[in-house]
C-alpha cells in the first residue's frame, strides 16, 4: 500500500486529499533544509536537530528529573479536587451506567473465579482494581473506533455493549460463542463492537494497533467523507517490556498513526513488581523518548481516565494523525489469573490495604453519594440485580450446546481444504453408519451440523 | 553405495566416532532379538533406586550445575522469587542468591539476547522460557545469534548456553500455547536439541546441556513435570550425565520399532504392552532423548531386527520429527523395511481448545497401538 507521496500529480484532482497530504508532508520535511551554519550555537546533525552545543560534560540523570505528574479529577474520597475541572456535560444516567458496568465486571469476576475453582471452566482472569481504566477509557471512544485489548479489559467489552450472555458464551465455549469455542476463556472478541480478538502472546497487539491505525489513516485519506477514527490499544506495564512495545511506539510515531496507547500500570506482571520490571519513570517517560504526546492519569479516577482518553482521541486525529500514550496508574488487587496465587510474592495486607483505601468503584460511589444520586439502598439493589443477571446468563450459557460439528474443520483456511472435505465426508459416513456409537446431540444441529453451511 | 550415502547431508547427523556400518544382512534373513525382558523397564525398586518427579530431577540438575560451576546462572521470568512458573527452579534463589538466579522483566527477546550475550562473554547461562511458545518472541536470538555465532566468528566465540522450558501441548490452553518446537530447533545447524521423557533423561540431559560448550535447547514437557520415575543410584549422583545423540531402548522387541520422544515415549510403552496383550507382538520402543544429533544408528539397528518402523511424536505432521525419522530410515535402512514406515503425529490443525478435540489432536495409546497393528497387519 502506498501513501501516494511519490506521485503527487495523480492526487491533484482531489484538493482535499492534497491538503491532507501537505499536512502530512510538512511533518516529514525537517531534514530538507538541514545544513550546519557557520558560527551557529546549535548542532544540525540529521539525528538531533536544534541541539545546543555545550562545553559542560554532564550526563542526564533520570533521577534528577521530577516524575511525570498524575492527572486526577477527584481524590480517593470521591471529592473533586479542583472545582474548575469537575465533571461536566455528562448526564447522571450515563454516570450510573458506568458505575453499574464497573459493578458488573467486579461481580462477574467473583462468580467466574469461583466457577473456575469449582472446575466449571478451565481458566479465568479478573480485573479487580482496574475497572475504572477500562470503563472510563472506553466511554470516551466512539463505536467506530477500533480496539485492541490485552486480557484484563473486561470493562472495555462491557462498556462497548458486550452482553453478559456474550461473556458467558465465550467462557463456556458454547455454540453461541463468536470464537466458535476455539480460544481459552477471557479471549473475547467482537467484530460488531470493533474489538479484535484477544491474543495470548504478550505485546503482539501493540504493533498491530499501530498498523490498524495506519490503515484507518489511509482509509480516511481515500475517503474524506468518512468520519475519522482512532485505534485504542490496551496493555499492561509488563507487556511494555516486550520488544513489540518499543517497535510499536517507534513505528506509530514515525508513520504518524492515529492510535491511543493505553497502558494499565497495575504494579505487577504476575509476580514481577514494577521495581523489577523497569527503572525509568513508569511507561509514560518512554513516550517522550519516542516523540509521542504522553500523559499519566490516576486509573482509579474514572472521570480523569475518561477526560484524558477523550482528549487523547482528539489529539490522535490532529495533523493527519499521531500516536498518543496514556499511562493509567492502578493496583492489581486480583491474582494474575486463576493459575496464580499472588500471596506467594506479596503480602495479603498490602492487597487488603489497597482494596480498602483506594478502588475505582468505591471512589465513584462516594462521588455519586455526595451528589445525592446514589445511596445504600440503590447499591444493594444494583448488586443483587447484577448478581442475578450474571447467574442467569451463567446458567443459560452452561446449558447451551457445543458448536456444530462442521466447526471441527472450518477456518483453518479461508476455504475448506480438499483433505478436510474428505475427512468431513468420512466422519459423516461413520456417523450415519454407527449412529448408536456417536452421540452428537450435544452439538448444535446434531448430525446436520456437519454439513457445510 | 556406502560412500554415496555418506556424502548426503543427512549423514552428517551421524556422530563421527561411530561410523556408519553398511548393512550386510539380507531382508529375508530372519531377525533375531534379545528376550524382551532384558531391556524392559522395571518398576520394582532394587536398593538405591528412588522415585523422583521430572520437576525435581530438573531442579536437582540445575542445583548441581550451579553448585559445581560458578559460571552457570539461571535467568527467566518468574524463576527466582516465584520459584518458577512450574516450580522447576524451586529453592534455587534461596540457595544460590540473586546473582545466580535472576528474575527477568517480560522481554523474551531481551532476556534471551542478554543470556546469549553472557554466553558469548564466557558465562554458561541457563535461559528459562515460561513455555517455548513464548520463545517465538526470542527465536532470532536463539537461531541467528546463539546457533550461528561460533561458526561465523571463525570459531573464536563459543556460546555455551542452555535454553529450557516446557514444550508442546498441555491441557486446555488453546493453539497459541500448545505447539511442539522439536522440528523447528531440530532443523538448525549449530544447535543441539534434546527432549527428555523420564526423570533420568531430564537430569542427565539437562546437566549435559549445561556442560556442553554449544547452545542446547532442552524441550521439556509440562504434563510430565509431576510424573515420578524411578531413578537409579548412578543417576542420583552429581556426576551423572547422558550423552547427546544416544537413544535409549526403553523396551526391546522383535516385531516393530517405535521411535519416539518426550511424553510420547510413555504412551508408546503403554501401547506396546497393549499390542502384546491384544496381538502377541513385541514392539521395541526407542526413546530418542536427543533430537539433534539424532541416533540414526540405533534406529537402523532396530529396524534391521524388526523390519517395521513407526515414528510417534506430538508435533504437526508436516516437516516434523516423524518425517525426519522416516526419511533417515528410508535413506539408511530402506532394504530392511518389510512394510512402508508410518508416523503417528499431532493433527494438522491449530490445537483446539475444546477438550474432546484437543484429545483427538495428539497421539493416544490406543491410536499408537492401532497403527502398530495396522502396520504389522495383525
Amino acid at each position: 500500500m502506498s501513501l501516494g507521496l511519490s506521485k503527487p500529480t495523480s492526487l491533484l484532482r482531489n484538493p482535499s486529499r492534497v491538503q491532507i497530504l501537505q499536512r502530512v508532508s510538512t511533518r516529514q520535511t525537517r531534514w530538507n533544509s538541514l545544513s550546519q551554519r557557520p558560527g551557529s550555537d546549535r548542532v544540525h546533525f540529521p539525528g538531533a536537530v536544534n541541539s545546543k552545543f555545550t562545553t559542560q560534560l554532564a550526563f542526564e540523570h533520570p533521577s534528577t528529573h521530577p516524575a511525570m505528574p498524575t492527572y486526577r479529577v477527584m481524590d480517593s474520597d470521591g471529592v473533586v479536587v479542583d472545582e474548575s475541572r469537575k465533571p461536566s456535560g455528562i448526564s447522571n444516567e450515563e454516570i450510573v451506567t458506568w458505575y453499574r458496568n464497573m459493578l458488573t465486571v467486579s461481580i462477574m469476576d467473583l462468580i467466574m473465579f469461583d466457577a473456575q475453582r469449582q472446575g466449571r471452566l478451565s481458566f479465568y482472569m479478573v480485573s479487580a482494581g482496574e475497572e475504572g481504566i477500562a470503563i472510563g477509557s472506553a466511554s470516551a471512544l466512539v463505536p467506530e473506533d477500533v480496539i485492541f485489548c490485552q486480557y484484563r479489559e473486561t470493562g472495555v467489552f462491557q462498556q462497548r455493549g458486550f452482553k453478559l450472555s456474550d461473556f458467558m458464551n465465550q467462557l463456556f465455549a458454547n455454540c453461541k460463542d463468536e470464537g466458535k469455542g476455539r480460544n481459552m476463556p477471557v479471549h473475547y472478541g467482537s467484530g460488531k463492537l470493533n474489538i479484535h480478538t484477544i491474543s495470548s502472546p504478550l505485546g503482539t497487539q501493540i504493533p498491530q494497533a499501530a498498523g490498524a491505525a495506519y490503515a484507518l489513516k489511509i482509509q480516511a485519506l481515500q475517503d474524506p467523507n468518512m468520519a475519522p477514527r482512532v485505534v485504542a490499544c490496551y496493555f499492561g506495564e509488563g507487556a511494555a517490556s516486550e520488544g513489540d512495545f518499543h517497535a510499536a511506539l517507534n513505528i506509530a510515531a514515525t508513520r504518524s498513526c492515529p492510535v491511543v496507547f493505553i497502558c494499565r500500570n497495575n504494579g505487577y506482571a504476575i509476580s514481577t513488581s514494577t521495581l523489577e520490571q523497569y527503572r525509568g519513570d513508569g511507561i509514560a517517560s518512554r513516550g517522550i523518548g519516542y516523540g509521542i504526546d504522553t500523559i499519566r492519569v490516576d486509573g482509579n479516577d474514572i472521570f480523569a481516565v475518561r477526560e484524558v482518553t477523550k482528549e487523547a482521541r482528539r489529539m490522535a486525529l490532529e495533523d493527519g494523525g499521531k500516536p498518543v500514550l496514556v499511562e493509567a496508574m492502578s493496583y492489581r488487587v486480583s491474582h494474575h489469573s486463576t493459575s496464580d496465587d499472588s500471596f506467594a510474592y506479596r503480602a495479603k495486607v498490602e492487597v487488603e490495604d489497597w482494596k480498602r483505601r483506594d478502588n475505582p468503584i468505591t471512589r465513584l460511589r462516594k462521588w455519586m453519594q455526595q451528589q445525592g444520586m446514589w445511596d445504600e439502598e440503590k447499591e444493594k439493589e444494583a448488586r443483587s440485580q447484577i448478581r442475578k443477571d450474571v447467574l442467569k446468563a451463567f446458567a443459560e450459557a452452561e446449558k447451551e450446546k457445543r458448536a456444530p460439528l462442521r466447526d471441527i474443520f472450518s477456518d483453518v483456511y479461508e476455504d475448506l481444504s480438499e483433505e478436510s472435505k474428505r475427512q468431513m465426508k468420512e466422519l459423516g459416513r461413520l456417523l450415519d453408519e454407527y449412529p448408536e456409537e456417536y452421540d452428537v446431540s450435544g452439538f448444535e444441529g446434531g448430525r446436520k451440523g456437519l454439513s457445510e453451511p | 553405495m556406502v560412500t554415496s550415502r555418506l556424502l548426503r547431508p543427512a549423514s552428517r547427523l551421524l556422530t563421527p566416532s561411530r561410523p556408519f556400518i553398511a548393512p550386510i544382512r539380507s531382508v529375508l534373513q530372519p531377525t533375531a532379538s534379545l528376550p524382551a525382558i532384558v531391556n524392559r523397564r522395571r518398576y520394582a525398586t532394587p536398593s538405591g533406586v528412588k522415585e523422583v518427579a521430572v520437576r525435581d530431577a530438573l531442579n536437582e540438575a540445575l542445583a548441581e550445575e550451579l553448585e559445581s560451576n560458578e559460571k552457570v546462572f539461571v535467568l527467566g521470568e518468574e524463576v527466582a522469587q516465584y520459584n518458577g512458573a512450574y516450580k522447576v527452579t524451586k529453592g534455587l534463589l534461596d540457595r544460590f542468591g540473586e546473582k545466580r538466579v535472576i528474575d527477568s522483566p517480560i522481554t523474551e527477546s531481551g532476556f534471551a539476547g542478554l543470556t546469549v550475550g553472557a554466553a558469548l562473554a564466557g558465562l554458561h547461562p541457563v535461559c528459562e522460557f515460561m513455555t517455548f511458545n513464548f520463545a517465538m518472541q526470542a527465536i532470532d536470538q536463539i537461531i541467528n545469534s546463539a546457533a550461528k555465532t561460533h561458526y561465523m566468528s571463525g570459531g573464536i566465540q563459543p556460546c555455551n548456553i542452555t535454553f529450557r522450558g516446557p514444550n508442546g501441548f498441555a491441557a486446555g490452553v488453546a493453539a497459541q500455547h500448545s505447539q511442539d518446537y522439536s522440528s523447528w530447533y531440530g532443523s538448525i545447524p549449530g544447535l543441539k536439541v534434546v527432549a527428555p521423557w523420564s526423570s533420568e533423561d531430564a537430569k542427565g540431559l539437562l546437566k549435559a546441556a549445561i556442560k556442553d560448550p554449544n547452545p542446547v535447547v532442552v524441550l521439556e514437557n509440562e504434563l510430565l513435570y509431576g510424573t515420578p520415575f524411578p531413578m537409579s543410584e548412578a543417576a542420583q549422583r552429581d556426576d551423572f550425565v547422558l550423552p547427546f545423540g544416544k537413544a535409549k531402548i526403553e523396551r526391546a522387541g522383535k516385531d516393530l520399532t517405535i521411535v519416539t520422544l518426550s511424553r510420547c515415549v510413555g504412551q508408546a510403552l503403554t501401547a506396546a504392552e497393549q499390542m502384546k496383550r491384544d496381538y502377541g507382538v513385541e514392539a521395541e520402543v526407542i526413546n530418542l532423548r536427543s533430537v539433534k544429533p539424532m541416533d540414526v544408528e540405533a534406529i537402523v539397528k532396530s529396524v534391521k531386527k524388526t523390519g517395521h518402523l513407526m515414528a510417534v511424536e506430538s508435533g504437526f505432521p508436516s516437516f516434523g520429527v516423524g518425517a525426519e525419522i522416516l526419511a533417515l530410515t528410508m535413506e539408511y535402512a530402506f532394504d530392511y523395511l518389510d512394510a512402508p514406515a508410518v508416523r503417528v503425529t499431532g493433527a494438522e490443525v491449530p490445537t483446539p481448545y475444546a477438550q474432546g478435540l484437543e484429545n483427538m489432536s495428539f497421539p493416544s495409546e490406543d491410536l499408537i497401538a492401532k497403527y502398530g497393528a495396522k502396520l504389522l497387519r495383525v
